[in-house]
């Protein structure tokens, strides 16, 4: 298992539900939650997953998402059992938008 | 289109949460320690694997059909819906709160191949506490259901737990045995029984053998609504009468003239002939409502 820590820049979140999970720790699968966190314009994200030496593209993903919306003022927590970027991506937008109330 | 195909959610396919969502009334159910509150498995962390944040189970109280009632979800696909030390603590607690505050009834959505061996003894011990608990609620006046229709079935120490409880709903895709066919493989050799044929499987721990069996109350459709239509049929029904040694005694016999009647029998279909079904070899054909009449005609 392999420990990551990331902070990126982005808007502020429009609103703020409650926190929010999504997915599931299976194979190819990741579970995300979302929380608030302490920094208004920052997203930090932090990972534990099975799938040793990504980091790299770990930040590639989350710097894209983290520019693309507004996630600042959260924390997010993600385990994962290797996880695509596109499903890693499609968990986060689905996450977040969880996250402000909009998804059921 | 099929209307009934569009409108219908696999329950085999849900995860635990989704599940929930569907059997309880829209918007009841309040999730007892919630992701952000739970911690997951240590032991699985010492073993360097990523746990889950409620490892595994879902556990909180909503209402069905308007009756306040206790759920726990294991989680199939995060591994296996093993039991680990935390996952049974969760299911113990929320038995324990039932015995306190009486709801209506606890239901256990199993999906679980029993004990995660990662967590060895702690998962073990989580296994007996949860039958002790599941024993305890329904001594206490509070029915315990188990709804069985997840990938993974209820095997193992979870096999035993649905079998305390005061019935089993079960789906034809679901699964109930003790040992999981993989291990009776390993252990005792593919002649004993061939865990990769996949019919033959179903034919020995399949919801409708068990169904057929007597082994569990009703057979629902692979259908998050029928799952809630059954659970609330149950609610409704009468109260069931406290466990007694008299009950059990009769138990014992039944399962010792099953013993006698079918222990050289190879495979569900023998053992559907014996029974009296005219053609076994259509019983996985059928559908769930075939299915029951044919149960309902057979002698008894």
């Amino acid at each position: 298992m392999e420990t990551l820590d990331f902070r990126f820049d982005s808007a502020p979140v429009s609103r703020a539900a409650n926190p929010a999970l999504c997915g599931v720790v299976g194979s190819g699968n990741l579970e995300i939650l979302v929380k608030a966190g302490d920094e208004p314009t920052a997203c930090a994200v932090r990972i534990k997953t099975s799938a040793r030496g990504f980091g790299e593209t770990w930040r590639a993903v989350l710097g894209s998402f983290a520019a693309a919306h507004a996630a600042g003022g959260t924390a997010i927590a993600i385990n994962d059992m290797g996880a695509t970027p596109a499903v890693v991506s499609l968990r986060l937008a689905q996450a977040l938008a969880d996250y402000q109330g909009g998804a059921q | 289109m099929n209307s009934a195909l569009t409108t219908r959610h696999s329950w085999f396919e849900a995860t635990a949460r989704r599940r929930l969502v569907g059997l309880l009334d829209a918007g009841s159910f309040r999730e007892i320690l919630p992701p952000a509150e739970a911690q997951p498995s240590p032991h699985l962390a010492q073993l360097d694997l990523p746990g889950a944040f409620d490892d595994g189970v879902v556990v909180g109280c909503g209402r069905l059909a308007e009756k306040t009632v206790f759920v726990a979800a294991q989680e199939g696909q995060f591994m296996g819906g093993a039991v680990g030390e935390i996952h049974g603590a969760k299911i113990v607690g929320l038995l324990r709160r039932a015995v306190q505050e009486k709801p209506a009834a606890v239901l256990l959505l199993i999906d679980s191949g029993g004990v995660r061996l990662h967590e060895a003894n702690a998962g073990l011990i989580a296994i007996s506490e949860i039958m002790r608990a599941v024993l305890d609620a329904r001594a206490a006046g509070v029915p315990v259901i188990a709804l069985v229709g997840g990938s993974c079935g209820a095997f193992g120490g979870m096999g035993i737990v649905a079998k305390l409880c005061s019935a089993i709903l079960i789906s034809e895709e679901g699964r109930l045995a003790l040992s999981g066919p993989e291990v009776i493989e390993t252990v005792m050799g593919v002649e004993e029984f061939d865990s990769k044929d996949r019919a033959l499987v179903w034919r020995i721990t399949g919801g409708k053998h068990r169904y057929l069996m007597g082994d569990c109350a009703l057979l629902v459709d692979d259908d998050i609504a029928a799952f809630r239509a059954g659970a609330a049929e149950f609610l409704a029904g009468p109260t069931e009468s406290a466990p007694s040694l008299g009950q059990l005694r009769a138990r014992q016999q039944v399962l010792e003239n099953r013993l006698a009647a079918y222990a050289t029998y190879r495979d569900g279909l023998q053992v559907w002939a014996a029974l009296g079904v005219a053609e076994p070899e259509s019983v996985p054909l059928l559908d769930r409502d075939s299915l029951v009449a044919l149960k309902e005609g057979l002698p008894t």
